[in-house]
């Protein structure tokens, strides 16, 4: 490889095929969102709730005009339930096909930002976890570590947040 | 230069669509015979406009179709042809054929084609009726045209030109000097000038003209063209022009003829055979207007709206520069003014609000003009004489209800056209006047405006209503209703009193839909009707739907915002007073009716701070015809709230109409009466989605 | 560039012919009828004036015969933008005091071909 292609390289970011994956924690787990579905990462405020709707969805809350819904992750994956702190973190992601609509997720925090490969991401297999398979689109190494990419599409779509 | 005019077609669209309705009111009340002149100058006008306008925006099968119209109303106009309530009725049709070809043209779908050659046809019949001499001239007009063409086809030299302007000349605005100009542009010109017309420097009146000149244009130049040149003179100066052929052979041609006889035929004829093939394709014109941007829709704000915008825009700026000037250098001491400023602030900010939303506003006339025609045609068909009164047409609503309430009005006047007016011969038995009345009212009434429709008919028939709605098994046969209960029925969904569906309000929608779309709106719809005497609907809607005056409420620790439109009061109970009924729930005794009582946090599966009915209040609700009592904790504040919807970013829920956003940035649901209903009647609705989801 | 007085009561008409003079350098003011454009009028001068023959409150023929009488519109080119091809209408112009038409339906092109030929 001439230098040349090297500084070329160098620019478009190693390979015009990376993505960008935001990482977080819920509990000891990591899970990456594309990077370009997320809208701002805030603090936790509170949130009205919304009358017979599913424990996961905390409510909705006031994004500069518009009325957005708050998810729990933890709840929405049955993992136990962790108090809200000023601490807490909330991703707001677009998300839908089409139609867009912008969503919060509650997290237990923010941990990193990589750049991977298509090629990096491996299927998940059906690792009889609480969360379903349906909501994972595959799996990245990252040193040691797993990285679960979430489909936000499907695990936010309107129907499934109650 | 090259100017997309597609730009200007939504203009164009807005204003032919106000043009039909003008002429379509105008046609309306036209009066068979005498022939007001002013009256059919402004249908004219209209139908002149959309002509000139389709043929400058390029749709020339609209432009084409009104210019038949055109030049019959052209006829009506200059006395030439009477007003009859054939042509009238022709007319109308014509009007609303051109509304669906402009809308067919603005939406890019496709025109019914039969329907305008059809009406067209019957159009040029009526024409050709008493014109048919004008046809004739034409053809005669257009045979000395291609005969006058066919000759000067040997090559042309050039052209000898005599021009000798009238002395008033300049006073027409013309200008020799720009006419040499012009001719000069065309080929190889050389001038000689005559002043022999020149008067003594006494006499000379320097706003004359007294010069004349003889003119060589050398090169191969079509005639047309050097008579265009003088086209807009050749009755102010004399003029001969004479065409210099390769073989010096003249053929002299004496302009001043030619151009009453023949040049302006040319003229015509040339253009009318442009627009014929441009015309002949209509679907392909028609497909390319449709490539155009999606129509936009847009309002007309009045200038004085704007202006006044404008000047608390300005208000606000010397409120903020004020405000910044006392937070650059404030001390404790200037607390008043600081306070006044935030005053001032908020004086601004609510009437700039104001303001804004006035702009959305608009008289309710738009929504009533389609009922003259409407009641026009329907009284024709059903052999009813009916007379519609329009009170209160510059009542103003916001756009957006405007538009949603167009489609119930249609149906209540149907409704009182059909079921309420008797027949000529009914009312003059029943001792009233043969000409039955149909009264649309409307009026603002606190932040609402009230819409009446009040026929003198013949009013509500209770025991048919009632046998009706036992048959439908709607209500028990032995249920004692009072008459105005008996009305309520007719909202009931699956109700319908007429015995024969007919054309006229048997469009498969019941006034059960009527009364859903207009409580969607956040209003009401009332009735109060009497035998033999009449009926009268009254609706009623918030002015807005973007902002109304909110109720904010608390249960369960949770605040609630219910629309004050819908209370009708806050009460404290007495245990002792409410009647438990094992079907139906609990019921409060309100004057003489019994109400249902809902718990808020029951039909919420909220954990309630309080169960005790005597610690919280009650606040009567009406939603759809319906009360029932609301039990909450307490009531806090009233204000005004600006409607967001959940729907943005998460879906309906049943019971909240919206959200807003409070001062404090926090977000408060606003609750949904009929919705609250439906989920006290059926607690499951509430599960529907959850229960989707469990299955996906 | 030249200063136009623009008149027609259709507001898509008066759009195109601003939008399409202004296009080409000129200033211009409109009007929807003739009474609010002779109004205008006899508080300022104008390089030509374009009117169109149909209209309510005043139409284009008395407006052109009215502009005539002031001083200031004397010798002011005024062009009347007209449906009527006819020889008998364009009399009317010209016995109104019109300085010419221009016949409806134009294009941009043809109408700024006619300004020039007016404005030199």
């Amino acid at each position: 490889m001439s230098e040349l292609q090297q500084s070329n390289d160098f620019l478009s970011d190693v390979d015009d095929r990376t993505e960008q994956y935001l990482t977080f924690l819920l509990g000891e787990e990591e899970y990456g969102v594309e990077i370009l579905r997320v809208q701002e990462i805030k603090g936790w405020e509170s949130v009205t709730h919304i009358p017979n709707t599913p424990d996961y969805l905390c409510g909705v809350l006031n994004l500069r005009g518009t009325i957005v819904p708050i998810v729990d992750l933890r709840l929405r994956f049955e993992m136990p339930a962790r108090e809200y702190t000023p601490t807490t973190v909330v991703v707001v992601l677009n998300v839908g096909e089409g139609v867009q609509r912008t969503v919060g997720i509650v997290v237990d925090g923010v941990s990193d930002a990589h750049n991977i490969l298509p090629e990096e991401i491996k299927p998940s297999p059906d690792f009889g976890t609480t969360i379903s398979t349906d909501f994972i689109s595959g799996l990245v190494s990252i040193g040691s570590d797993m990285m679960m990419i979430l489909n936000i599409d499907r695990l936010l779509r309107v129907e499934a947040l109650g | 230069m090259s100017i997309d005019i597609s730009q200007f077609h939504d203009v164009f669209f807005e204003e032919s669509f106000e043009g039909l309705d003008a002429m379509e009111s105008g046609l309306l009340n036209l009066a068979e015979g005498a022939a007001d002149v002013e009256a059919i100058n402004t249908i004219f006008r209209a139908a002149h406009s959309i002509k000139g306008g389709a043929g400058t925006f390029g749709f020339m099968a609209v432009s084409e179709f009104t210019h038949v119209m055109e030049t019959l109303l052209d006829e009506m106009r200059n006395g030439q042809r009477e007003v009859t309530s054939d042509s009238t009725n022709l007319l109308l049709e014509a009007v609303d054929v051109l509304r669906e070809m402009l809308s067919a043209v603005q939406q890019k779908t496709d025109t019914d084609e039969e329907r305008i050659a059809e009406v067209n046809q019957r159009l040029e019949a009526m024409l050709a009726g008493e014109k048919a001499e004008v046809a004739d001239s034409a053809d005669e007009s257009t045979i000395n045209a291609a005969a006058v063409e066919a000759s000067p086809e040997q090559k042309i030299a050039g052209w000898e030109i005599k021009f000798h302007p009238h002395k008033h000349l300049f006073q027409t605005g013309n200008d020799p000097v720009r006419m040499l100009r012009e001719l000069a542009s065309l080929g190889d010109l050389t001038s000689r000038v005559s002043d022999d017309g020149l008067p003594d420097f006494a006499d000379l009146e320097p706003e004359d003209s007294y010069l004349s000149w003889q003119l060589t244009l050398k090169g191969n130049v079509p005639k047309e063209e050097v008579v265009e040149i003088f086209e807009w003179v050749d009755d102010d100066c004399d003029l001969s022009i004479e065409v210099i052929l390769q073989e010096p052979t003249k053929v002299e041609i004496a302009v001043a003829q030619l151009d009453e006889n023949i040049a302006e035929p040319v003229a015509e004829v040339q253009q009318e055979s442009k627009s014929e093939q441009v015309a002949a394709p209509v679907k392909a014109v028609a497909k390319k207007a449709a490539t155009s941007a999606p129509a936009a829709t847009s309002i007309r704000v009045g200038t004085d709206k704007v202006d006044s915008l404008i000047n608390l825009v300005g208000e606000l700026v010397i409120t903020q520069s004020m405000l910044s000037q006392i937070g650059d250098n404030f001390v404790p001491g200037m607390l008043p003014q600081l306070i006044d400023g935030l005053a001032q602030l908020e004086r601004n900010s609510r009437e700039m609000q104001e303001a804004i939303m006035r702009i959305r506003m608009l008289p309710i006339s738009f929504a009533f003009n389609r009922f003259p025609r409407l009641v026009h045609d329907l009284s024709d068909k059903s052999g009813k004489k009916v007379e519609l009164k329009l009170t209160g047409e510059q009542t103003e609503l916001d756009k957006t209800v405007m538009e949603k309430i167009g489609d119930p009005l249609v149906h209540l006047v149907r409704n009182s056209l059909d079921h309420g007016l008797e027949t000529p011969e009914v009312r003059l038995a029943a001792g009233k006047d043969e000409t039955g009345t149909i009264q649309l009212n409307a009026y603002h009434q606190g932040g609402n405006i009230i819409i009446e429709i009040v026929d003198d008919g013949a009013g509500l028939n209770e025991e048919k209503i009632f046998s009706k709605a036992v048959e439908k098994g709607l209500v028990e046969a032995d249920a004692e209703l009072s008459p105005e209960k008996i009305h309520e029925l007719i909202f009931l969904p699956g109700f319908s009193t007429a015995d024969v569906v007919t054309d006229i309000s048997g469009r498969g929608v019941g006034m059960d839909v009527v009364r859903s779309n207009i409580t969607g709106l956040g209003g009401s719809v009332e009735i109060k009707s009497k035998r033999g005497e009449g009926s009268t609907f009254t609706i009623r809607l918030p002015l807005t739907l973007a902002i109304m005056d909110g109720q904010t409420i608390r249960v369960a620790n949770e605040n609630y915002i219910i629309p004050l439109i819908s209370i009708i009061e806050t009460l404290e109970v007495k245990e002792s007073d409410m009647k438990y009924v094992s079907a139906k729930g609990e019921l409060y005794p309100l004057r003489d009716e019994y109400v249902p009582v809902i718990r808020l946090y029951d039909i919420f599966n909220l954990t309630p701070t309080t169960t005790d009915l005597e610690e919280g209040l009650l606040v009567i609700v009406e939603g759809e015809g319906q009360k029932i009592g609301l039990f909450i904790d307490d009531l806090l504040g009233q204000q005004q709230v600006v409607i967001k919807s959940l729907e943005t970013n998460y879906r309906k829920v049943i019971g909240l109409s919206g959200a807003t956003i409070l001062g404090d940035g926090t977000v408060a649901l606003i609750l949904d009466v009929p919705g609250l209903m439906a989920l006290y009647r059926d607690p499951s609705l509430a599960k529907v989605i959850t229960n989707n989801e469990h299955a996906a | 560039m030249a200063n136009i007085l623009a008149v027609d009561d259709s507001a898509s008409m008066r759009q195109m012919v601003s939008f399409t003079l202004k296009a080409a350098g000129h200033t211009v003011t409109d009007a929807a009828d003739g009474k609010q454009a002779l109004d205008i009028a006899k508080t300022r001068s104008f390089d030509l004036v374009l009117t169109d023959v149909n209209m309510p409150v005043m139409d284009g023929l008395t407006l052109t015969r009215e502009l005539r009488t002031l001083p200031t519109f004397k010798f002011t080119p005024i062009l009347v933008l007209t449906t009527e091809a006819g020889m008998d209408k364009k009399q009317e112009g010209r016995a109104a005091g019109a300085t010419g038409w221009l016949v409806k339906p134009f294009n941009p092109d043809q109408l700024l071909a006619t300004i020039k030929k007016v404005l030199g």
